[in-house]
């Protein structure tokens, strides 16, 4: 049963795959996207990666859609014909795609439990967690606590995106509350948004706090609780949403989520122990661990939120500036 | 059979990937590009996941009764990578965005024969 959903799965993100290589309009591109995103995402729930099942669905079919239809919006072309014939591009892609088969012949089978990957280090994991971190999550502690400084890393990445984009798209802009034409008549739009809004905030820090327990964690919180006040925006006007969370606001939060994780590992040098040793934060080394992956997460979620917002912040507000303002 | 079943999410992982990398390589509108890219990254991550699998496990999250799991460490790692490819598909966006108001096209052969004309 289990082949039959995953052969049906792979079959539907083949044909996404085609369309989206034939396709021509911008708009119905993105849209696409989340599809493929949304149907990965499903394969990862039947291939018992849950975690990255719930990312996969917040950040590709969510944010990275949003952030994708912003920037068709800002550009709105049709694709055009390529100019050169696409005989040598199938060539290059055929030989590739033939010698990575032939490299697969190698590679155990599919759910062979015997294959080299699940011999390393992943029983280790899987044995010590519930003594030493005390989290039943496993893709948690190790997340959080086993390659912590792996996450550090990542969210250093994100910091940096964020940085980026701020950059490339204006650090500092005119106030603008840009909003969609003919909305304010959408009165249901407009009921729906103010009920769920506090309701995708609650269940935003429902995936933090509960990330030991079940998936989630600070990377799925940050961005469901931007996608929050994304809707927010969409249904109130950028000014109004920028008035609730201001961008000074945010590019200080943003810098703060880090600086909490990195505080928790000098912290937990300063008590004794290595950097990122949580065992030490507390008497009992296992609510040590708890406190340490529960400080980090809400340190992640921080900054996860605050540059996703401030992207789709920069993205939006360039549609009321003027090039020559830069 | 068996051998087909066996590696049956492997080759449709690298069929997603070389269409993602044709519309990388073949495809002159920019934000298509980005678009290839990114079912690119997404097959890398099927590819991972497909490999923590193991017959009859369930999700790595502890209960009692359960004694197979699968490899959470391939979790982990394309949990952060999925994030990644959020900051990658952002910046290059942006990227996107500023060439457009620069030359006023995202055809990578019309920024040629602009840059070409200098």
């Amino acid at each position: 049963m289990g082949h039959l959903v995953d052969i049906v799965l792979l079959g539907l993100l083949m044909i996404t795959g085609f369309a989206i290589a034939r396709m021509r309009s911008l708009l119905a591109l993105a849209m696409l996207t989340s599809i493929y995103s949304l149907l990965s995402a499903s394969l990862f729930v039947v291939l018992d990666a849950v975690d990255v099942a719930l990312t996969e669905a917040a950040i590709g079919a969510g944010i990275s859609t949003v952030l994708m239809m912003a920037a068709v919006a800002l550009t709105n072309d049709e694709e055009k014909t390529p100019w050169h014939a696409p005989l040598l591009p199938s060539i290059v892609v055929f030989a590739t795609g033939a010698a990575l088969v032939y490299g697969t012949l190698d590679m155990p089978h599919y759910g062979d439990p015997s294959a080299p990957v699940h011999q390393h280090v992943a029983p280790t994991y899987l044995q010590d967690t519930p003594g030493v971190i005390g989290v039943p999550n496993v893709v948690t502690s190790v997340l959080a606590s086993y390659r912590g400084y792996d996450t550090l890393g990542e969210v250093t990445v994100i910091f940096t995106a964020g940085v980026g984009v701020l950059a490339l798209l204006g650090y500092r802009l005119r106030r603008c509350n840009i909003q969609v034409p003919g909305i304010r008549k959408l009165v249901v739009l407009r009921v729906i948004a103010k009920l769920f809004f506090p309701l995708i905030l609650l269940f935003a820090l429902y995936v933090l706090f509960h990330g030991d327990y079940g998936p989630g964690g600070g990377f799925q919180a940050g961005v469901i609780f931007a996608t929050g006040f994304i809707l927010y925006a969409l249904a109130f006007g950028l000014g109004n949403a920028q008035r609730l969370i201001p961008r000074a606001f945010l590019r200080i939060m943003m810098a703060t989520g880090v600086l909490i994780y990195a505080a928790v590992g000098i912290e937990s040098m300063l008590l004794g122990g290595k950097f990122l040793e949580y065992r030490v934060l507390a008497d009992d080394p296992v609510t040590g661990q708890h406190l340490g992956i529960m400080l980090i997460e809400v340190g992640v979620g921080i900054t996860v939120a605050s540059v996703v917002l401030l992207i789709y912040y920069g993205f939006v507000s360039r549609h009321c500036q003027a090039p020559e303002d830069m | 059979m068996s051998e087909l079943l066996g590696h049956f999410n492997y080759w449709i992982v690298i069929v997603l990937m070389m269409t993602g990398f044709y519309i990388v390589i073949a495809r002159p509108n920019l934000i298509k590009k980005i678009i290839g890219l990114f079912i690119f990254q997404t097959s890398v991550f099927i590819l991972f996941i497909s490999m923590a699998k193991i017959e009859g496990g369930t999700a790595p999250i502890i209960e009692e009764g359960i004694s197979v799991y699968s490899n959470p460490l391939p979790h982990v790692l394309i949990l952060t990578a999925i994030v990644v490819s959020l900051a990658t598909t952002a910046l290059g966006l942006a990227l996107v965005v500023r060439i457009r108001e620069a030359y006023g096209t995202m055809n990578e052969d019309d920024i040629h024969v602009q840059d070409e004309e200098g």
